[in-house]
């Protein structure tokens, strides 16, 4: 959309195998800052895969991933490729918010432990400076005052929204989000979007796995359909959802609304 | 329909006309209890039983029950169960630390450091605690002295290997070596009872993988390491009692010593097991707490304790009394 933008993410030739089972083969992907880009495709493209290649929760087998125009899990070097220590790859994926499908919370701490844990940790931020962003970032979510609850004690709306203040907690410049609604009943589906919808309108850079069609349309700025590794078409959702060019997305698509 | 049940149901509260015959209703049924006359026969039977151990147990004068009380807290046997509870500790502690030690070697993805650890807990669990306490009891026979220095260079210091390594320090050696085996595989096997999916989260929000490991995945790990350590420290308690084979003058071998003077041999077992029984206990209690603070978040509402419990009931007691209109009228 804004292509005057600098670019997030630029993923080129990725390739990822789980064994002998190619799973991505050769994925392109350009993300440009403060872009919403929506990844939908089948169950098994390797939607999931990509997003987590992408803060390197997977390492990838060929290619190269860029965040923020410097390479995510690697160095070069003299022409070579250099992995990185642990801690270094800690510290760039703290750029990188991932909301998962499970939500992930720590169970064992409360709300308000989930939420400053990190910055603390990561940003060396003070105790009380963490709790007072927690706050502001709660409200943000509609939860405040829920700081002393634990995860469990929460509906799976109510701790999708946690979990996405925890990732904006470290400040991140992309957000990750791997098909966040997917695990929630129907009917706290519309919760977790709204608040995504206000982080896309407040500017963030959003990558987001997802079944949910509408969402893409109304948000996405651009939508890419990807099948067995793949991307078959990218574009703005107007045209990839609405009038696509392949035959493969078109079936995808039906696939999608017969199922609705 | 549903206002014909909220008039029914203010309906009591009104003046109570004579009401028809409720069809809805159902008629007040009258129930036989099936009786059980083969569970109250082997209830008895089993309180007989009871009642004749317990019978044989008071009047047997050879139990010697005034024996025992005279030695239940005598200045020997406690020095004996201080030595037992402290060997106890060093253990637990010790054999704890390595035991965390290696089960995150175990798990790490360095394959020399994965392969000694299994290696090790395979040589400590495949031989008899009783065995390894007289090998290192007996380490002196295998290397007499030993050599502080530079390796393949000069020595500097030789000390003999019988005065360093006494009875006492072949029982703590070995306790905590056998130990550190049982307690790798109690934290391993924590450590792979937490979700995957907390690792990367973890990893996701940018935190070290020694924070991972120390904030997230330990403390939840640490809910199904506790009932099995609990298990593993009352087991050790009551494993001391093999250092009494080195002459280490622990509970057990005290109260051996008093009964090879005056061949009291049972009342003074009773002082020993009496003793264990207390400790035991006691450690129980504190496994439950322990249990329960791991809990936390685990669980929606944490069940309450026993003292909890007992007060709220105790409460109940309290306020019964001012209570008004005490039973025995029929309810109007």
């Amino acid at each position: 959309m804004n292509e005057t933008a600098p670019l997030m993410v630029r993923a080129r030739g990725v390739v990822k195998n789980f064994g002998a089972v190619p799973v991505l083969r050769g994925v392109d992907l350009d993300v440009h800052a403060g872009e919403v880009t929506c990844v939908i495709g089948p169950s098994g493209s390797g939607k999931s895969t990509l997003l987590r290649c992408l803060n390197h929760l997977e390492k990838i087998d060929a290619g190269e991933i860029e965040i923020d125009g410097r390479l995510i899990g690697y160095r070069r070097h003299r022409g070579r490729l250099h992995e990185l220590k642990e801690s270094a790859i800690a510290r760039r994926r703290a750029e990188i918010g991932m909301v998962f499908q499970g939500f992930n919370l720590f169970p064992h701490m409360t709300v308000l432990d989930n939420l400053v844990e990190a910055p603390i940790a990561v940003r060396g931020r003070s105790r009380a400076d963490a709790e007072r962003t927690a706050a502001e970032l709660l409200a943000r979510v509609g939860l405040t005052g829920r700081e002393q609850a634990y995860p469990r004690q929460l509906s799976g709306g109510q701790q999708q929204r946690i979990a996405i203040a925890r990732a904006l907690a470290v400040e991140p410049k992309l957000m990750l989000f791997d098909e966040p609604t997917s695990a929630l009943d129907p009917e706290l589906v519309g919760e977790v979007l709204a608040v995504m919808r206000d982080l896309a309108a407040s500017g963030m850079t959003m990558v987001v796995v997802t079944h949910e069609m509408s969402f893409a349309k109304q948000v996405a700025d651009t939508v890419v359909l990807l099948d067995d590794g793949e991307v078959v078409e990218s574009g703005p959702p107007q045209r990839v959802l609405v009038d696509p060019e392949q035959p493969r997305t078109r079936a995808f698509l039906s696939r999608v609304q017969v199922d609705r | 329909m549903a206002e014909d049940i909220a008039s029914g149901a203010i309906g009591g509260t009104v003046a109570d006309p004579p009401r028809p015959p409720d069809s809805r209703r159902p008629a007040p049924r009258e129930v036989v209890p099936l009786r059980h006359p083969g569970r109250w026969i082997a209830a008895t039977i089993a309180l007989l039983c009871c009642g004749f151990a317990l019978h044989s147990v008071l009047t047997n004068p050879n139990f010697d029950w005034p024996f025992v009380a005279r030695y239940f807290a005598s200045g020997a046997v406690l020095d004996g169960l201080v030595v037992t509870l402290w060997l106890t500790v060093v253990t637990v502690v010790v054999g704890f630390v390595l035991g965390t030690v290696l089960a995150v070697m175990r798990v790490s993805r360095n394959p020399v450091l994965s392969s000694l650890s299994w290696g090790y807990v395979w040589l400590f669990r495949s031989t008899p605690l009783l065995v390894q306490l007289l090998f290192w009891f007996n380490i002196g026979a295998l290397y007499p002295t030993l050599s502080i220095g530079i390796p393949f260079g000069p020595t500097l210091q030789t000390i003999d290997m019988v005065n360093l390594i006494g009875p006492t320090a072949a029982a703590v050696i070995g306790l905590v070596l056998h130990e550190a085996a049982y307690a790798a595989e109690i934290v391993r096997g924590g450590l792979l009872s937490v979700d995957q999916g907390q690792t990367e989260a973890a990893q996701a929000l940018g935190l070290s993988p020694w924070r991972t490991f120390r904030r997230v995945v330990l403390p939840q790990a640490m809910r199904s390491i506790v009932p099995a350590a609990g298990n593993m420290l009352i087991g050790t308690l009551k494993g001391t009692s093999m250092v009494s084979v080195l002459a280490v003058e622990d509970l057990l071998y005290t109260v051996q010593l008093v009964y090879n003077r005056n061949y009291r041999i049972i009342p003074l077992l009773l002082v020993a097991t009496l003793w264990y029984v207390i400790v035991t206990s006691l450690l129980s209690v504190v496994q439950y707490y322990v249990e329960r603070f791991y809990a936390r978040g685990a669980l929606r509402q944490l069940p309450p304790t026993p003292v909890q419990r007992l007060r709220s009931r105790w409460r109940a007691v309290l306020a019964a009394p001012r209570r008004p209109a005490p039973s025995g009228r029929d309810d109007p």
